[in-house]
């Protein structure tokens, strides 16, 4: 049979570099590198190559590169080589494509078509170095009416709410699809920063019950490691309704993964495959969803904010206006370049709306309905850097959800190949022996890094728009130019283009 | 060009205020002095004052001030408001032919009060029917503005310097227990009389000096609760949010100077419980109020006056007692212009409200 | 003292401590040209049973036996505890080998002993492989 296979990238090795120390070949998982004995040299097989940077980096002589593939099929602005070699994989496997991570395709980045302002003249910019310059937030919902005592003090009960330090949390990833050690460096990380990690929809493992001041725990449609001391442990509790990766369809951990701790922690067999299902089978509708906010909440005293977290969809607004009158505390949007373990790929690539646009669209409408101070709002799917944070927090958002980014710290090459099990990183993999090459409190400190410099960088564009605490930028959409935005995507985002006063 | 409104425009300013502890009245001659002393503060675009007091025979009404700038609005206006509205008596305002200030709007004040069967229809009372129509009639009759709608105080405020708007309104004809003034510069020449301040809703009016950085975000919340921002100026907002704190959400001016210009949370963390469970309270439930940017603000409202700067005291803001008198300003020298020796002098603290209330007032 | 401490639990058995040793060790500033179709004789060698890893080097215990064996005097402590060798007054007779409980003193192809010496005298003044090391596994601290 014809192999129409063509490898993505090449391997390419500077032989005049190489000391055949076989490094390379020992962390290669995808067995691309071997040293040929008779030869006295380094070989590579670049078809199995997935660009994963691991072999790059850790080559002592620096005398590896991975290209992409110089190969070219005949060039056609149609048919890109992409649409033929995914059909020539699924002539040969009748399968459905699969991917990982979030959608690489080259829809417009909005957050790249829109600027920050700062403070002239008129209004002094103020420098973090030598002022306060504040980025704690709370969320949960707010009061209607002002309570006051028999003296004519106010009562100060508040609803249950998350106190974050800065407007920051890493988003749902759960253990199965990532290891414990990546699950272990982000729960220890979310705890030094004052902020919260999400365990996603695989349970939690016993060992990370100490973290629970700084966990989230998800409901998802499985209900996969739901049990009453889990609910209890979190600080808050998340209903997954969806996810910006894949909107609309469940999730699938194959058999394979679901070993040892992963199978316990699931509350599944070994080797039985975790398929969530697409809906949850108790929400059919809205009503369905209030009566899932009010168990959980009855179930664990009305001690905890509930979250629920939907992909971002076309009626993504009405939606959202729905879940702020269902009795949640919180709204999580995840827009559709948020990352997966796995998902289809027409699926990831094809299927639900820019974060940027759903918020612009979500915040104008609950303002419109007067239902914000219901809720909180935290956006995810592809928040890459702090000032992505700044604008997100601008257009509306109380504060932000990152995974990508958080696996990035880690380590993380973004070659979305997490289905494939075999994370050169150690971070979306149980084989042991991967596992262990993610140290948690190298990881840890990296994540405590990253997220440190995002703060600084924060109170910089802040300290630049005269602004001294975070609230005072949530929905302070006057900060923000578009460019090269037509009118309607101005008036989405509500914002003005760059140059009108 | 754009008119106010529909663009933000940014301000420097001068401000000012006399005000009497016993609620004595007093002629408006003075504040205009004093605003006088900071006239490099202003560009002569715009000037204006509050004064409390000044209707004591009709106290109990509500003093509507309006600018109609093109002629149909009178009739649209008057109809409008006899609908809802008994007219006690209206009036042009006097005002004196001075070279100084020039196109002038028609400008008159209606003495009104709601009927009852739009206060029964309202159900929260007859302040909220006022704060309707003057939604309304701003945004729905082209060319009518109403610029001050409390009772037994009114604002007079027209594009130039402060100092000969005062001469324009006659304003040492009138006394009054409480004036502020604003001298305005500001970054633009709109030249529309409704944008220059003080800026007032029901009793409340604020004068200011600034430009706050939260703008959009105090925008926006105002906005959800049902504020309509037509000027998108600083002090607009500002007077709502403080509508909105003390008549809506009932909290005191002290709490809502706390909410506004807010203690850091460095500072928060440090109180005694019970303290810090109320200022965390503030902070978190009225984080949308949080004025952040260099503000210094006087605000009058029925019964007393109270100056507040922003967090970080960027702007300067002195205040000054000499018997039962209370004289602030922006600069010390427009103080000692009309008060040349006092009792005390300080200045304002960042995020410290200084509230003056009449003796025996409500509070 | 501070000494070289070997996290089993992190230690991936990538072997790439053993090179950064030789480099550090071979006074040549280039890693390629230190490397370079060169065998290498490292000072810490990745012992593995198939499964467990761990790069072993020398202990710089606080009884050295290799001290106490040996004949010429080339084995000493030094002011900060280190166990070095003055490899003029080694004469290779193995008896350090000998006695090593852990294998961490080997006679090279030049005929003295050599081991784990912290990188102190070489220009790197830090032990490479622990700087080196791509999960932490090797640890330079004071217990």
């Amino acid at each position: 049979m014809i192999d129409f296979n063509v490898a993505p990238f090449e391997v390419v090795r500077d032989y005049d570099k190489c000391v055949n120390c076989r490094v390379c070949e020992r962390q290669c998982a995808n067995e691309v590198h071997h040293y040929e004995e008779g030869f006295g040299k380094m070989i590579s097989d670049s078809t199995k190559c997935v660009d994963c940077q691991r072999c790059v980096c850790l080559c002592p002589t620096k005398a590896l590169k991975i290209v992409p593939n110089r190969n070219s099929f005949r060039p056609n602005a149609n048919w890109q080589q992409k649409y033929l070699t995914e059909i020539y994989k699924q002539a040969e496997s009748g399968g459905v494509l699969l991917s990982s991570m979030g959608n690489p395709e080259p829809f417009p980045v909005y957050f790249d078509k829109i600027l920050i302002n700062a403070s002239q003249v008129t209004n002094p910019s103020i420098d973090p170095l030598r002022e306060p310059m504040e980025t704690r937030v709370f969320l949960g919902a707010k009061p209607q009416t002002i309570q006051r005592n028999a003296e004519g003090k106010i009562e100060t009960k508040l609803p249950p709410r998350l106190k974050l330090s800065m407007p920051v949390m890493f988003s749902a990833m759960s253990y199965g699809s990532i290891s414990y050690n990546a699950h272990a460096a982000l729960a220890r990380a979310a705890e030094k920063l004052g902020i919260y990690y999400n365990t996603g929809e695989g349970g939690l493992h016993k060992d990370f019950y100490k973290y629970s001041a700084n966990t989230i725990v998800q409901v998802a449609s499985g209900r996969f490691g739901v049990h009453k001391d889990y609910l209890e442990d979190g600080a808050a509790i998340e209903i997954k309704i969806g996810q910006g990766a894949k909107p609309g369809i469940g999730g699938h951990l194959p058999g394979a993964k679901i070993v040892g701790d992963v199978s316990k922690t699931r509350m599944i067999p070994e080797g039985s495959d975790a398929v969530s299902p697409a809906p949850h089978h108790d929400i059919y509708s809205i009503e369905d969803l209030r009566q899932l906010v009010y168990s959980i909440k009855e179930a664990t005293e009305y001690k905890k904010p509930v979250i629920v977290k939907i992909a971002a969809v076309h009626n993504v607004a009405a939606i959202a206006s729905g879940i702020a009158r269902s009795g949640a505390d919180i709204i999580a949007i995840d827009g559709f370049r948020g990352g997966t373990g796995a998902a289809p790929t027409r699926i990831r690539d094809n299927v639900g709306i820019p974060i940027e646009l759903a918020l612009g669209s979500v915040d104008q409408r609950l303002r419109e309905e007067n239902i914000r101070d219901n809720v909180s709002l935290v956006v995810a799917g592809s928040i890459r850097c702090s000032a992505d944070v700044v604008k997100a927090i601008c257009l509306g958002a109380d504060a932000v959800y990152i995974g990508s980014a958080s696996l990035v710290a880690m380590g993380c090459h973004l070659c979305r190949t997490c289905n494939y099990g075999k994370c050169n990183w150690g971070i979306a993999t149980q084989r042991p022996d991967l596992v262990k090459r993610l140290n948690p409190d190298i990881a840890a400190e990296r994540l405590i890094n990253m997220l440190t410099g995002w703060n600084h960088e924060i109170q910089e564009m802040m300290g630049g728009m005269g602004i001294n605490s975070i609230e005072a930028l949530r929905g302070n959409r006057l900060m923000l130019r578009g460019v090269g935005l037509n009118e309607r995507e101005l008036a989405v985002l509500g914002i003005k283009h760059a140059g009108e006063v | 060009m754009l008119l106010e409104g529909e663009f933000r425009n940014p301000a420097g300013c001068a401000i000012s205020a006399i005000f009497d502890k016993t609620g004595a009245r007093f002629s408006g001659a003075d504040i205009i002095d004093s605003i006088a002393v900071m006239r490099d503060r202003s560009n002569g675009l715009g000037g204006g004052f509050a004064c409390y007091g000044i209707y004591p025979d009709k106290k109990d009404l509500y003093a509507f001030h309006v600018f109609f700038t093109i002629h149909s609005a009178r009739k649209d206006f008057e109809e409008y408001i006899a609908r809802y509205y008994e007219i006690d008596s209206d009036e042009d305002i006097p005002t004196r032919k001075i070279p100084e200030i020039v196109d002038e709007p028609e400008i008159r004040r209606y003495f009104v009060y709601p009927k009852q069967q739009y206060i029964d229809f309202v159900k929260t009372g007859p302040d909220e029917c006022v704060f309707r129509t003057v939604f309304a009639v701003n945004t729905e009759i082209k060319g009518a503005y109403i610029f001050s709608s409390g009772k037994n105080m009114g604002i007079f405020k027209a594009v130039g310097f402060p100092e000969d708007v005062g001469r324009f309104y006659r304003l040492e004809e009138y006394e009054g227990s409480l004036f502020t003034a604003h001298g305005r510069y500001p970054t633009n020449t709109p030249g529309w009389w409704g944008g220059a301040h003080p800026f007032g809703l029901l009793g409340l009016s604020v004068v200011h000096n600034g430009e706050i950085s939260s703008y959009d975000a105090n925008r926006r919340a105002m906005e959800m609760y049902g504020y309509k921002c037509t000027l998108l100026t600083d002090t607009e907002v500002i007077t709502y949010i403080l509508d909105y704190l003390t008549r809506k959400k009932s909290l005191t001016f002290e709490e809502s100077a706390e909410v506004i210009a807010a203690p850091f949370w460095s500072r928060i963390d440090r109180m005694g419980e019970e303290e810090r469970a109320r200022a965390t309270y503030l902070r978190d439930v009225f984080s949308a109020e949080l004025v952040t940017g260099p503000f210094s603000i006087i605000v009058g409202f029925d019964g007393g006056v109270m100056a507040l700067n922003d967090r970080l005291k960027l702007r300067t803001l002195a205040v000054a007692e000499k018997g039962d008198k209370v004289y602030m300003a922006s600069e010390e020298a427009a103080i000692r212009r009309v008060c040349p020796s006092f009792d005390k002098m300080f200045y304002a603290e960042g995020g410290k409200p200084i509230v003056y209330r009449v003796k025996g007032g409500k509070q | 003292m501070k000494k070289i401490y070997v996290k089993e639990e992190w230690c991936l058995g990538c072997h790439l401590c053993e090179y950064e040793c030789a480099y550090a060790n071979s006074g040549v500033s280039n890693i390629v040209l230190a490397l370079k179709d060169k065998e290498i004789d490292p000072n810490v060698k990745v012992q593995t049973d198939g499964k467990i890893t761990f790069a072993v080097s020398c202990r710089h215990c606080d009884e050295p036996m290799c001290i106490s064996a040996c004949i010429s005097g080339a084995l000493s402590k030094d002011e900060t505890g280190a166990v070095t060798v003055d490899k003029s007054k080694c004469v290779g007779c193995g008896s350090c080998v000998m006695v090593c409980p852990y294998g961490a003193v080997r006679i090279t192809k030049e005929g003295t002993a050599n081991k784990c010496q912290l990188c102190m005298n070489n220009t790197f003044g830090e032990p490479l492989c622990v700087k080196k090391c791509p999960n932490g596994a090797i640890v330079f601290e004071e217990k």
